[in-house]
């Protein structure tokens, strides 16, 4: 059977891609080109934590109890080795935030690919099929989509906890913190994915190739597929934002990452208690690093949407 | 009109049924209850005997039906850790609750839908990007870290407010309320605002794409042609027809406050259903947390089917008129 | 400028700046009107006229801005007025009709208060007697119980009866100026003359001027006192209707109004239409033993018709329920049985809803009839149940689309596209032969080897249609169905790509079932016809006989309806030579 695939070389695409609009209004806006920056150097700092790190704030040996509560540099008591002050452990600050954002990052990737999968598998499968399984799905996808993802992640991961045994509970629960939030996030893409999906189904560039002879499951993947992923990408860019905020929500609840992988939502729940007594770089700091994160992805998904949007034109 | 209703509430007692069954499954088979009610001492014979008595060796079907017809009446047994009946310490935190929801609820759509139609109408003014920047700040702001802030803030720094609990309450029957007293209200104020934030900004940018949406269509334009005046443009006609899928969203999400409710009672710690929930879910009660969801089930598919009603009411295109649809 | 003069256009010129350019959608355009006369706007696509008509109302669409010249209403200057003032000439002075009806009025709000909305605006009249012309103006505009139907919502209308409420709508705080911009495009055929009449009555009676646009002929003879013709913004050609349809001047009105079907001259073919650039090389001639599309053509002739329908239903649920008498059915064909033979062309036409595209589609295998059997050239295609034996036949049956901008898949290379079915049906050996069959095709259809390497949103909806034909000679199919192919294109892209279609069937023998709603254009391309109405055949006849002599009520009916293009030129068509003079 002969191939179907005619390579472009790799300049032409880069020389495509910067006529195109997108760049354009990519370029544009030095907002949305500070929120990129800051999306990358997150990503960066947090695969190359170790290199970039100045402490290492799981290695116990190297806390030092008298160095708990230290300050700021920039303040009377800060010393420049911890430049955003220690906790009362005496971690580093800058530190535990570098590790605990790449558990942030991780869960939120993790989870939005997990939805991302999920829903538009079945999202597909709903519409191409149509008939009982697309309206069995879409009845499961309405009763959840009544829930807030919120509580949907809190009682996935509240069952899991009941049902495993404690000793298991640290090692797993990661895991079942991307699955509980990956769940309770999919409906979005499996409603848009299937909505799309009806819509090309119809079109005729479909019936043409069932007139072909083109056989079901290769039309799906061949001509639907690649024609209704353009909205995934918005969604999935506004979906890490949440997905990361709930990771932090349910950690600073207490039942999300396990204490020995803390994630800026634990740090945020640690410093909390320390609030009253002063020490307000314990808590804040993290919260700055969460917002900062949280705040460049949405700029970049609203970008995304909009620029995406052909109606906008 | 009859017919619908009838329809929705069928749907909305399958629902129901559905949920109850997950707690149902949830209360009887996930750890051993008859563990979490004795104590280490007691012999196998005398839990036996237990077991038998609370009827958990019946056939399921028997087991499901107790436990609907017991929650329906709200009793849902002993809670392991208060070792009350979860009843009473229902009554007791509800009304915290339901007085923090409706306050972020009204406070929300108050300000979200006007602020909304403003940036929608005046779209390039710098009032709007301004505002706009704004909501793009409190989507990325995590609720508890709102509430963290406020309490930094007006709590520690500036000791204006207090920064937990209720404040003094007033007993009305078996209902408290924070509504009456000056302690009361004052501690409302930052929680309810911290709840409210996310889901304003969230109402607004909604309502803002919704009628830039509909401020493109054709008949807006034919208005126009009529020579409608712009107001009567954007008040009778645009803001109307924006406010149908509006509905719809604003209902699942003032839904929602109540489940956000959780973490705003956590961190300011308001005695409402919230924070039981998640202390059940930490001592691993399961009663209370079986409690919890249906009654938050409960909540949801009544809003659903107001939502459902209202959007059947204001939307005349859902009302089909069997003999006209083949009529001139 | 006589006092008479309703509305003067002086040298009008509109620009859309955009990110890379700058694009003149109007260039010195310059019009009158009288009062109680009829002006007809008439252009393709892109032309400009929906521009004008925006910019004379004053609702031009941003970022487009009028950048010269001047607008006269009654001898007053409007253009130039400040925005408050504008709004108050609107409805009032000028009245506008949009194309589509559906989306033109408020869901929400009853035709009573859109009515009233509008009259209490411009009219100083009370509650009541506001309430009161409304029903006089639906009476006036033909709908019957207009006391009851005030109250309605617009989708308890049907479109027809729905147009006529916009037209009430523009018409009631009784303007002296209507602009319609392609007042019957989306209506079916029989309902575009009620209009039209409607319209013009209402034009005379009132001695109201009115602007029509449109890229229908058959409208603007129909109507129109004088017409003004527009190609790529500028103004080509204007004057007295008969004069310009009759004898037109400029090259381009000619090649225009030559590419209009007639509906009374057969033509061997329509007309080249050298002025419109999208014009493809002609097509190479191919010896046919020797090219692809020749190799291999084992097919034998068929002893009897090559498709045959017996006793075609097909019933389409519309509304699910649970239970069986709650649900409601479509019955969109209703025992059809036609034969088709072997090279010729046969046309089903129909309005819509006349079950003609559903019937193409239970041929080719993407409906399956409730009941009666389809035969190809002797195999009885219902009886056979796996997809793979339907396969061979797949290859001999083949069919192009109406919309060209939803029958190619936008994320496919055009190269991909005409490849898939080669790769499908396994016709070539290598990727290398592939390759070379789909550039061949290209040129045999007139747009050039290097549109393979293309996506298909570079192309024009004429190309689109290329490529679709080309996909659909790809699998050298013996049978092709055209579903109402041109019916989407430019009146001049359309007599190519029929150019092109009769070009093929005479050089490759292909049979041809050719759909359309469009009779002008089935009398051109068409052996035999077959007229459809709600899913029944109501006649069948050789195409010429059918013309002269209808027999079936609805075909008479449909005849009538067909637009008198008499005034028409007959110069530069090509026509069959006539065998009696009636």
């Amino acid at each position: 059977m002969t191939e179907n695939k005619y390579p472009i070389s790799l300049l032409d695409f880069l020389g495509q891609m910067r006529d195109s609009d997108l760049w354009f209004s990519f370029t544009r806006s030095p907002v949305i080109v500070t929120s990129a920056c800051v999306t990358l150097l997150y990503l960066i700092v947090t695969i190359f934590a170790p290199l970039i790190a100045p402490h290492d704030p799981f290695d116990l040996a190297s806390i030092d109890l008298l160095d708990a509560s230290l300050p700021p540099f920039w303040m009377d008591d800060g010393e420049f080795r911890f430049i955003l002050g220690t906790d009362d452990q005496g971690r580093d600050i800058l530190s535990t935030i570098i590790y605990g954002s790449r558990i942030s990052l991780f869960v939120g990737f993790a989870s939005v690919i997990f939805s991302l999968i999920l829903g538009v598998g079945l999202g597909l499968i709903s519409g191409y099929v149509g008939g009982r399984l697309d309206a069995f799905i879409m009845r499961v996808a309405d009763v959840q989509l009544s829930f807030p993802a919120i509580l949907i992640a809190l009682l996935v991961d509240g069952l899991a906890r009941t049902l495993l045994p404690r000793e298991h509970h640290d090692e797993v629960a990661l895991y079942v913190l991307v699955f509980a939030i990956g769940i309770s996030g999919w409906v979005q893409y499996a409603r848009t994915v299937r909505g799309q999906t009806l819509v090309e189904k119809g079109k005729e560039y479909v019936q043409a190739a069932r007139v072909i002879g083109i056989r079901k499951w290769t039309i799906l993947l061949r001509h639907i597929l690649p024609n209704v992923t353009g909205p995934v990408l918005v969604i999935a860019t506004i979906h890490l934002a949440i997905a990361i905020i709930t990771e932090a929500t349910l950690s600073f609840l207490g039942v999300g990452v396990p204490p020995t992988t803390p994630s800026l939502g634990t740090l945020i729940r640690i410093g909390n208690d320390f609030l009253f007594s002063g020490e307000w770089w314990i808590t804040i700091f993290p919260g700055v690093a969460l917002v900062l994160l949280v705040l460049a992805v949405n700029l970049l998904g609203d970008w995304l949407r909009d620029a995406l949007n052909p109606k906008l034109r | 009109m009859l017919a619908f209703i009838f329809k929705r509430l069928l749907q909305s007692v399958v629902v129901m049924l559905t949920v109850a069954l997950i707690a149902f499954a949830l209360f009887r088979y996930v750890g051993d209850p008859i563990n979490n009610m004795v104590g280490q001492d007691t012999t196998l014979e005398e839990r036996a005997e237990l077991k038998e008595r609370l009827g958990l060796n019946d056939p399921f079907i028997i087991q499901f039906y107790r436990f609907v017809r017991d929650a329906s009446v709200g009793e849902f047994g002993l809670s392991y850790q208060h070792r009350r009946p979860v009843k009473e310490l229902i009554a007791e935190r509800l009304p915290a609750t339901l007085e923090l929801a409706l306050v972020s609820a009204i406070l929300a759509l108050a300000i979200g839908i006007p602020m909304g139609v403003y940036t929608a109408l005046k779209r390039y003014g710098f009032l709007s990007r301004t505002f706009m920047t704004i909501s793009l700040v409190g989507v990325s702001l995590p609720t508890f870290l709102i509430g963290i802030l406020l309490i930094l803030f007006f709590g520690v720094i500036l000791r204006w407010l207090p920064t937990f609990g209720r404040g003094d309450v007033v007993e009305i029957g078996w209902w408290t309320s924070g509504f009456l007293t000056a302690s009361g209200l004052k501690s409302l104020i930052m929680p309810s605002i911290t709840l409210a934030l996310f889901q304003m900004t969230l109402i607004m940018r909604l309502v803002r794409a919704e009628m830039l949406e509909v401020l493109r269509a054709d008949f807006i334009k034919f208005a126009r042609a009529r020579g409608l005046p712009t107001r009567a443009v954007h008040f009778r006609h645009a803001l109307k027809n924006t406010l149908v899928p509006v509905i719809t969203i604003t209902g699942l999400q003032l839904g929602s406050i109540i489940a956000f409710a959780i973490i705003t009672e956590s961190v300011f710690q308001w005695p409402g259903m919230g924070l039981l929930f998640i202390q059940a879910i930490g001592e691993v009660d399961i009663p209370v947390m079986a409690a919890y969801l249906v009654l938050i089930a409960f909540f949801f598919v009544v809003i659903n089917m107001v939502v459902d009603i209202l959007y059947f009411v204001v939307d005349p295109r859902l009302r089909v008129d069997k003999a006209l649809v083949n009529g001139q | 400028m006589t006092k008479l003069t309703l509305l003067q256009i002086n040298n009008l010129e509109i620009e859309f700046p955009s990110r890379k350019s700058v694009l003149r959608a109007v260039d010195n355009v310059s019009l009158s009107l009288e009062k109680g006369d009829i002006l007809g706007i008439v252009g393709e696509s892109g032309a400009g006229k929906s521009t004008v008509g925006n910019a004379l109302i004053g609702l031009l669409e941003p970022p487009g801005q009028m950048t010269k010249g001047e607008i006269f209403l009654d001898g007053n200057r409007i253009d130039n007025l400040p925005d408050s003032e504008k709004q108050k000439i609107r409805g009032k002075e000028i009245g506008m009709i949009f194309q589509d009806p559906l989306t033109s009025l408020n869901p929400l709000q009853t035709i009573e208060n859109q009515l009233v909305e509008t009259i209490n605006l411009h009219l100083e009249l009370g509650e009541n007697d506001a309430r009161q012309r409304a029903v006089e103006l639906l009476d006036q505009v033909g709908i019957p119980d207009p006391d009851v139907r005030v109250k309605q919502y617009p989708h308890q209308f049907s479109g027809g009866m729905r147009q006529r409420v916009v037209v009430a709508l523009a018409l009631c705080a009784e303007p002296n100026l209507i602009i319609a911009d392609e007042p019957t495009t989306a209506l079916d055929v029989s309902i575009q003359a009620q209009i039209l009449d409607l319209m013009r009555g209402l034009c005379k009676e009132k001695q109201v001027g009115m602007v029509i646009i449109t890229h229908d002929m058959g409208v603007i003879a129909d109507i129109t006192d004088r017409v003004a013709v527009m190609y790529r913004g500028r103004l080509v050609e204007h004057g007295a209707t008969e004069k310009i349809l009759g004898n037109p001047d400029h090259p381009y009105t000619q090649s225009l109004i030559s590419a209009v079907p007639r509906p009374d001259i057969k033509l061997i073919r329509f007309p080249q239409v050298t002025y419109i650039e999208d014009v493809a090389e002609k097509n190479t001639e191919i010896d046919i033993t020797e090219h692809w599309l020749g190799k291999a053509r084992e097919y034998e002739t068929a002893p009897g018709p090559l498709v045959e329908l017996k006793n075609i239903s097909m019933r389409f649920t519309t509304k699910p329920a649970f239970l069986r008498k709650n649900r409601i059915f479509l019955d969109a064909v209703n025992n059809v049985s036609l034969d088709i033979h072997e090279g010729e062309v046969f046309g089903l036409v129909g309005e819509s809803g006349s079950g003609k595209s559903t019937v193409a589609r239970i041929i080719c295998g993407l409906y399956t009839p409730v009941s009666g059997a389809i035969n190809f050239a002797g195999t009885e295609l219902t009886a056979l149940k796996k997809q793979s034996d339907l396969d061979p036949f797949r290859k001999q049956m083949q069919m192009i689309f109406q919309d060209p901008y939803s029958s190619l898949n936008p994320r496919m290379r055009v190269l991909d596209i005409v490849a898939e079915p080669i790769l499908f049906h396994q016709l070539a050996e290598t990727r290398r032969e592939v390759e070379i069959i789909v550039k061949d095709l290209l040129e045999h259809v007139g747009l050039g080897a290097q549109s393979a390497v293309r996506y298909p949103h570079e192309f024009s909806g004429g190309q689109r249609q290329r490529i679709s034909i080309a996909r659909a000679l790809a699998t050298r199919p013996r049978f092709l169905i055209c579903d109402e192919p041109t019916s989407a294109l430019d009146v001049s892209i359309q007599a190519q790509i029929l150019n092109l279609l009769k070009d093929l069937q005479e050089e490759l023998g292909l049979t041809m079932l050719f759909i359309s709603h469009d009779l002008p254009v089935i009398r051109q391309m068409c052996d035999r016809v077959g007229v459809m109405k709600d899913g029944f055949l109501c006649e069948m006849k050789e195409t010429e006989v059918l013309f002269e002599n209808p027999e079936h009520e609805y075909t008479q009916h449909l005849l009538n309806l067909m637009p008198r293009l008499e005034g028409l030129s007959l110069e530069g068509l090509d026509m069959q030579p006539q065998p009696n003079q009636n």
